[in-house]
């Protein structure tokens, strides 16, 4: 069997040169002062207190975070009760609205975006309300498609029994289905919050650059400014931001599951 | 009762019914006004094919759509036999070196897009690689490779190691046992991991627009850097909708019309 082994060396050498490299270089480049020559590095730490420090980054983060934010809690409002009323639906049709949800997925989004565009000049609206329409539009099916998952799992037999004791629908629905559909909301979450936290085009396309955002921030340093120092360090500080709470959502969510 | 349940059934049809008017919105609008007679987004003044017209006579837009296809095929092609070749190697790795890899594979998955974007572009730079087709294609062979291993590895790990071990004990070589039991077995996981690679490189814009070269774009860079609005991208949108929906209802139908034929034959014999 260790012949098969040999089949991963490709993909390690690979990995090597464009994941892991590239990772360490923009670690490099976020401790290091500007003007590096090929063997002398200066460390410094300036780049992340320069990040801090200043509160128009500040604002900028709280801007990314916020909208981020916002868009996740309209996609679970609007996103749970599609789920839940898929999950009531025949077997044949439920599998017929998942191909449904997941068909614009395969669509390009900066087409769909554009689309937005076209349709949102019809309204007068402000560019904030817009952003947030293209954004919920981006992540909606991502998070009612988790949630029906967690839901159509549960064992109907729950749910009789609980009938039989003499809880309500109602009453049922909060103390068996939503709880047991946590796991849901929590993998939708990861896949709303933290890809929005990153996002760009969204809201440069529909925000009419009124939005600067963490994303635009990388943007503007590494082409703009020619900064690639302080745009490593932005870079880094938002890896770890998602990263970090991805990880700590993947222990609550096991801490939930042990209880 | 009665009433109350049919009412209740009334409305959560009629809320599925707006998610998907919804979903769909954007789409159906790009399809009725890439046949507007007018450069107007907002009113539909006749029927007419001049976006399509107009779409096959932009040559910067032709561009866009081959560097685009020439990509995603490139990199599909390049990260489904990597990947795969990786994923049977690393079912049978040690779980600490495969859970190293896999660790490291997770990276491009986890890390957003512009972080990725970044870390590629800084690589390209430092070494003075000019940014190009080829760099944005390696960069494209990057992203795609972890989906194509996530979603072939936990189809190998489900499968009965001792029938690859049989096949090497009655004599096949393992380039046999490779190609005669492993992979035909895997076969729909490698189908649907290919699938999703290529999706993610016809889609992507964040990774190219920071990896490819000045003179070099794809779809969604040419849309992004579009000064005014030009109507013939609904032209291009909506054939693009119907290749997709000809491909997934394809890719949804094989699958069950083989099953259909291979119960027939048995029930035959």
């Amino acid at each position: 069997m260790k012949s098969f082994f040999r089949m991963t060396y490709p993909y390690i050498l690979w990995i090597g040169i464009f994941i892991v490299a590239p990772m360490l270089m923009i670690l490099l480049y976020a401790v290091t002062r500007s003007g590096n020559s090929t063997l002398t590095f200066q460390f410094t730490l300036d780049n992340f207190a320069k990040f801090f420090s200043d509160p128009d980054f500040m604002k900028v983060l709280w801007t990314s975070l916020r909208i981020a934010f916002i868009t996740t809690v309209f996609c679970i409002l609007i996103g749970y009760p599609a789920a839940l009323f898929i999950a009531n639906l025949s077997e044949r049709t439920q599998t017929l609205m998942v191909l449904l949800l997941t068909l614009p997925m395969w669509i390009n989004m900066l087409l769909k975006t554009y689309a937005w565009r076209g349709i949102l000049m019809n309204f007068d609206m402000e560019s904030e309300v817009k952003v947030f329409i293209g954004m919920v539009y981006d992540f909606l099916p991502y998070m009612i498609i988790q949630i029906h998952t967690a839901i159509a799992k549960l064992d109907r037999e729950l749910l009789t029994a609980s009938y039989d004791l003499g809880a309500n629908k109602w009453q049922s629905f909060l103390k068996v289905t939503l709880p047991l559909s946590v796991p849901g909301i929590i993998s939708g979450i990861t896949l709303v919050f933290l890809p929005a936290v990153s996002s760009f085009v969204i809201p440069k396309l529909l925000g009419g650059g009124n939005y600067v955002l963490i994303g635009n921030l990388i943007e503007k340093y590494f082409l703009v400014a020619g900064d690639w120092n302080f745009g490593s360090a932005i870079s880094l500080i938002m890896a770890l931001i998602i990263i970090g709470s991805m990880w700590l959502t993947k222990k609550i969510d096991r801490n939930a599951e042990e209880e | 009762m009665e009433k109350k349940k049919s009412f209740w059934n009334f409305f959560t049809s009629g809320y599925l019914i707006l998610v998907l008017l919804f979903i769909y919105l954007p789409i159906l609008y790009v399809m009725v006004f890439s046949f507007n007679d007018s450069k107007s987004m907002t009113s539909f003044e006749g029927f007419s094919l001049q976006w399509y017209e107009n779409m096959f006579n932009n040559r910067e837009m032709l561009e866009s759509i081959k560097t685009t296809v020439l990509v995603a095929v490139i990199a599909t092609v390049v990260s489904t036999v990597m990947g795969t070749v990786a994923a049977i190697g690393l079912s049978k790795a040690k779980r600490i070196v495969r859970s190293i890899v896999l660790e490291i594979n997770n990276l491009p998955v986890l890390n957003p897009d512009i972080v990725t974007a970044i870390s590629l572009m800084l690589l390209f730079l430092s070494l003075k690689i000019r940014r190009s087709l080829v760099t944005l294609t390696l960069s494209h062979i990057t992203f795609c490779i972890p989906y194509v291993i996530l979603t072939v590895l936990p189809k190998l790990r489900q499968l009965d190691d001792n029938v690859a071990e049989a096949a090497l004990d009655l004599g096949a070589t393992p380039w046999k046992a490779l190609t005669k039991v492993i992979i035909p077995q895997i076969y729909p996981a490698i189908f649907s991991g290919a699938l999703i690679a290529f999706s993610m490189s016809f889609d992507d814009f964040v990774i190219s627009f920071f990896t490819s070269g000045v003179d070099v774009q794809n779809i969604s860079m040419y849309v992004y850097s579009m000064k005014r609005f030009n109507p013939s991208v609904n032209a291009l949108s909506t054939l693009i909708v119907i290749v997709v929906t000809v491909i997934l209802i394809m890719a949804n139908l094989i699958p069950y019309l083989k099953d259909k034929k291979t119960n027939k034959g048995e029930q035959e014999t």
